[in-house]
């Protein structure tokens, strides 16, 4: 297949009737049913009582979504907290479903939906599939892994949704994924970016790009950059798509961008997003960065009022050149809790990975970063993977190779980086979350 | 033209416990003989240099034990055991301004064999011949110790 260029892409829109509406519309719908969540909350949810009786807070006081500042937040140790149901808000029986986190660190998050939840879920994706031209003739090859974790089940649920075909390949055994995207003539696959990468070199590797019929990727669940969707689309001649989501809103689909690449295009209705201060938890100035804050609108089994993702990025808007009025999230900049402070510069990965990317080729984009203290100073190591084309027999030329590579991340990061150069393909490729930063330093 | 270069493999090897080992036993497992071996250290990381039974089918077991390698050609010069014999070839190669990115000798009994890395082998080899030095043609240096 070949990548379709912007000028010759015809958009598709599912529910112009909500995509499409002015921004006082959706305002309304998002009153309406911020009015119900908040009383739903206050009478089954003993926390969310709680909370709000301790800030003085009635469901009254809560008449359209201008109000939400005057709700509680939510934590991620307060889902901790209560685990696993505590923050259920249906009887048992109405609940019909459980998914969770990969549970890296603590304990596992689970969630719970009613029906209607994943009917929801499945609508946003249906809309996200949709977006990336997808309709129900395309067969949709899902490796991202099935279980408790989201990105399987949850795309599953979205391509059911559109009338879709399903593969339900889960995530690993790449020469078998290989081997069934070319067999069941895949028109569409979803997984990590850092997966999809390394599918997208092992198909190039084994030859059978000419023989599939992918015409678009999903990825999301990990950070990546524009140069790193551009490698892909490049290696396998496809358009990709970025999807955001997060289990305890719902799962992958809370968000995705469009053709127009321009942000990510929240589904409103459903998720409501505030772009909040880290360390004051106010409202930023429209279009400023800060920590995404989310309220489900209609989530039945789990409702949360003012979710902190702890991801940063600042929001948009206007009107897309898709012609959706959904309004649309920046790139990541970070996480709260990603970012380290080194010799006290804030340091992203995302801004590691965007300069490596920026070298066009030279070493791949898969990174490791290791931050030590040695006799008091912060010292952070960059691994890098020396790329194979890129490979040399001389050492003056690969220790030029790091010298450079230890300049521009210089450049991005405004520290000096101690570059180390790895073997390539010896960085571990994840197919859940990946760790991009193992921090040594005892403060 | 006959080729005046042989064939060497060349290998990144991360400066981690046991992977000189590993790269070792995978070649050994194969039936490739290592002809000469060198290995450039930095502080991070190692370069092994080898000439072996046969680079290419090497290239292509160490790929399938997932080890990059890159075969490089190099010139393998014959020079006897005779005292100052290497220290002429050298100084042949410096009159001609021959630039040598790396060098390394191996032996075999009566043999002995420097090798060496430059962007103008052919160069190398039309001096080296006017002196009286010989080179290595690639069967002959795969199987010198065979
Ligand atoms: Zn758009």
């Amino acid at each position: 297949m070949s990548k379709i260029e912007l000028k010759d892409w015809q958009e598709k829109i599912r529910t112009p009737e909500i995509e499409c509406i002015s921004r006082d519309e959706m305002a309304s719908i998002q009153s309406k049913r911020l009015v119900e969540v908040v009383n739903r909350v206050y009478d089954n949810v003993p926390f969310y009582h709680e909370k709000m009786k301790d800030l003085g807070v009635e469901p009254g006081d809560i008449k359209d979504i201008s109000d939400i500042n005057k709700l509680p937040f939510t934590t991620k140790e307060d889902i901790r907290n209560n685990y696993p149901f505590g923050l259920r808000a249906v009887p048992e029986e109405q609940v019909v479903r459980v998914q969770g986190t990969s549970g890296t660190t603590g304990k596992l998050t689970v969630i719970p939906y009613t029906q209607k939840d994943i009917d929801v879920w499945g609508e946003c994706l249906a809309r996200e599939l949709t977006m990336a031209g997808l309709t129900k003739e395309d067969r949709i090859h899902i490796c991202y892994g099935y279980g408790l974790f989201t990105g399987g089940m949850g795309l599953d649920i979205g391509v059911s949704k559109l009338g879709a075909t399903a593969i339900p390949m889960s995530s690993g055994n790449t020469k078998r994924q290989m081997m069934c995207m070319e067999d069941f003539g895949a028109t569409a696959f979803a997984c990590t970016p850092s997966y999809a990468l390394y599918l997208a070199e092992s198909l190039k590797e084994a030859g059978v790009i000419p023989r599939l019929k992918i015409k678009a990727g999903i990825h999301g669940a990990e950070p990546w950059t524009k140069a790193m969707r551009e490698k892909i689309e490049g290696i396998l001649g496809i358009n990709c798509f970025d999807i955001y989501g997060l289990c305890e809103i719902s799962g992958p689909g809370v968000a995705m961008d469009c053709i127009h690449h321009k942000g990510l295009h929240i589904q409103v209705d459903h998720f409501y997003p505030e772009i909040l201060d880290p360390g004051t938890g106010t409202a930023t100035k429209e279009g400023e960065y800060g920590e995404l804050v989310f309220t489900t609108l209609s989530k039945e089994a789990y409702p949360l009022l003012r979710y902190r993702t702890k991801d940063i990025t600042s929001i948009d808007y206007s009107r897309c050149d898709c012609g959706r009025t959904l309004p649309r999230i920046s790139t990541f900049k970070g996480r709260t809790d990603d970012m380290k402070v080194i010799r006290g510069v804030n340091v992203f990965p995302t801004q590691v990975e965007q300069a490596l990317v920026s070298m066009g080729g030279a070493v791949a984009p898969h990174y490791l970063l290791v931050v030590d203290r040695v006799n008091n100073l912060d010292v952070l190591t960059v691994m890098v993977e020396v790329d194979e084309s890129y490979f040399s027999d001389e050492i003056k030329k690969l220790d030029a190779l790091r010298d450079k590579v230890g300049k521009v991340l210089k450049q991005a990061l405004g520290i000096a980086v101690k570059v180390k150069l790895v073997e390539p393909k010896t960085i571990q490729r994840s197919e859940g979350k990946a760790t991009r930063v193992i921090d040594n330093r005892e403060i | 033209m006959e080729n005046n270069t042989i064939k060497q493999l060349s290998i990144f090897i991360e400066n981690r416990e046991g992977r000189l080992d590993e790269v070792l036993h995978v070649l050994g497992e194969n039936d490739i003989n290592i002809v000469a071996l060198s290995l450039a250290d930095t502080e991070d990381y190692g370069m092994l240099r080898l000439i072996v039974s046969d680079p290419l089918k090497a290239k292509m077991i160490l790929k399938e034990a997932g080890i990059t390698s890159m075969v490089t050609d190099v010139v393998a010069i014959k020079v006897s055991h005779a005292t100052g014999s290497l220290s002429s070839a050298m100084h042949v190669i410096v009159e001609a301004g021959i630039n040598v990115e790396y060098m390394y000798c191996f032996a075999n009994g009566a043999e002995a064999s420097a090798i060496l890395k430059t962007d103008e082998p052919d160069k190398l080899v039309e001096v080296l011949g006017k002196s009286g030095f010989a080179v290595y043609k690639e069967l002959e240096a795969y199987n010198a110790n065979a």
